[in-house]
């Protein structure tokens, strides 16, 4: 019997399967690159064999390392990482405080939203070297750079989500005498939480980017400073695992993020599934 | 108690009239269908009253006094969908309007406060049935579940007005039946007074002790830009009115949904 291919579903197995394909295919791809250019010149370095990145791994996340006695990976995550957060964290806040009033209250609308449309369009990269001239070449001008790049990204959602909630709900909200402030704090943020951390996983990527930038261009530690350095000895060993475990982390934090949604928001993905 | 009158009311919208010299004296208690055809102000009239929009002229007066310029507690509302919230689940939903009354800054009442108001709220829950559903999200209820619950979160303010935007219009005829006979029976215990804009006119004359029909009076084209509906006929019944009974029996047989009334101008 014919089946059109917009009603073919995968069961169980094939689901587990076709998810793993393309995974195995790009490993695969990269094995069998590696032994034909390893079988022509044993000292390759642009594709090392599987064995050189146990290697690397165990040198820069097990041993410590010989010039500074730190353990390169953690010390390079926790930077990253504690850089990220801060920004993130910030630009968080500043974007869900703004947001809200802009979607709420007609006030703000009018005296914000043009600016923050205009801001959003500044390329937060061309901004770095003023960044670095003002804050110097410290932690405040890297955490400074994902604030400005995310924070008008996240308004504008926040903002537009709240003017999505419907009107219907602020009126019955109105006629069962909630204050300004009330319908905020019970009606609206309630109901835009769960939507601040859709935002906050859509705005990661960027925020990665953004990070490693400014780690490549002036930094101690990091991991984006780490794969920059390690660029100059062509360190394909150490670089693919490092961006492997950033892809990871990226990957993780997008994940915890998804669960914490589904768990303290149970009502939101009811909504949402309609 | 809640008499409204309404004197010389109109609504534009630019340079159009919408309503065109409204004007409406409603005794407390009474139960006022509004009907008529679609976009003839019936549902911009609602709003109104609700002080969602405000007249261009004339004034509507609650009992004496005119309504206030934002939505307010005197008022409640029911609309056909999105009334109630879906981030609370049902209890949670009843007991909000306690709770911004008694908690100005958190809106949220804790521990014994909290307790002794949702104990009241489950006697609401009781009267309008969803008692056992008092732990559910309105995502998980269904369509007429969802408006008795409103009705509840509207009625636990004990507005001196309802007003409810066609809001049996998405049911099914056998829910519609039920939720019919629990807003007679609120409607009759609280006496307040209720304004019911609907397009199904058996609901509106098994519900309504009176009937107000919004039209326009002027219908040629060229005419359109310049007016706007305006009441066209305002009927007064008993429960035991033959006319009612007619009405009732007419459009139970017939036509559900139309709107010429042929037999009543005669009668």
């Amino acid at each position: 019997m014919k089946v059109r291919m917009i009603n073919r579903k995968p069961d169980r197995h094939l689901s587990i399967f076709l998810t793993l394909l393309p995974f195995a295919l790009v490993l695969l791809a990269y094995v069998v690159g590696s032994e034909i250019r390893l079988a022509a010149n044993p000292n390759d370095k642009l594709l090392p064999g599987l064995h050189s990145f146990a290697d690397a791994i165990a040198r820069v996340a097990f041993e410590p390392d010989k010039r500074s006695g730190d353990y390169l990976l953690w010390v390079d995550t926790l930077a990253s990482l504690a850089r990220l957060g801060c920004g993130m964290l910030v630009a968080t806040l500043l974007g869900m405080i703004v947001g809200v009033h802009i979607g709420l209250l007609p006030l703000f609308r009018a005296g914000l939203l043009p600016f923050v449309t205009v801001a959003s369009m500044l390329p937060p990269l061309a901004v770095l070297p003023i960044l670095f001239i003002v804050f110097g070449l410290g932690e405040v001008a890297k955490v400074a750079l994902i604030v400005i790049g995310i924070t008008p990204v996240i308004i504008r959602d926040i903002s537009l989500r709240v003017e999505e909630i419907p009107r219907e709900q602020l009126i019955k909200a109105q006629t069962l005498g909630a204050s300004s402030w009330q319908l905020a704090l019970r009606v609206v943020l309630p109901q835009v939480w769960p939507r601040l951390i859709d935002a906050v996983r859509l705005t990661l990527g960027s925020a990665w980017l953004f990070l490693i930038a400014a780690e490549a261009i002036a930094a101690q530690s990091g991991l984006g400073y780490r794969i920059f350095l390690l660029r100059r000895y062509l360190a394909m060993d150490t670089i693919l695992p490092y961006v492997a475990w950033i892809t990871f982390l990226a990957f993780s934090l997008d994940y915890l993020l998804r669960r914490t949604q589904s768990l303290l928001f149970p009502w939101f993905s009811a909504e949402r599934g309609r | 108690m809640s008499h409204v009158t309404v004197s010389k009311v109109w609504k534009r919208f630019g340079t159009q009239p919408v309503l065109e010299n409204i004007n409406l004296d409603v005794e407390p208690g009474s139960y006022v269908s509004i009907v008529g055809p679609s976009g003839c102000g019936k549902s911009t009239f609602l709003r109104l009253l609700l002080s969602q929009e405000q007249p261009s002229e004339g004034s509507i007066l609650l009992d004496g006094e005119p309504i206030s310029l934002e939505p307010s507690q005197e008022r409640g509302v029911v609309f056909q969908r999105y009334s109630v919230f879906p981030h609370l689940n049902v209890q949670e939903n009843v007991a909000l309007g306690l709770e911004f009354a008694q908690a100005p800054l958190l809106g949220k009442l804790f521990g014994r406060k909290k307790r002794a108001i949702l104990d009241k709220c489950r006697g609401y829950l009781d009267s309008v049935g969803l008692d056992a559903a008092r732990d559910k999200y309105p995502s998980e209820l269904s369509g007429g579940m969802q408006q008795r619950l409103a009705i509840a979160q509207a009625l636990i303010k004990k507005p001196k007005v309802l007003l409810l935007d066609e809001p049996f219009g998405a049911l099914d005829p056998g829910i519609r039946a039920d939720i019919h006979q629990l807003m007679l029976r609120l409607w009759r215990e609280t006496g307040m007074t209720v304004f019911m804009v609907t397009h199904d006119l058996r609901e509106a004359f098994h519900l309504g002790n009176r009937i107000i029909v919004f039209d326009r009076h002027r219908t040629r084209e060229e005419e359109l830009p310049y007016y706007g509906a305006t009441i066209t006929m305002d009927l007064k019944l008993n429960d035991n009115d033959p006319l009612k009974a007619r009405a009732m029996e007419h459009y139970q047989n017939q036509n559900k949904d139309g709107f010429a009334l042929p037999e009543l101008q005669a009668g």
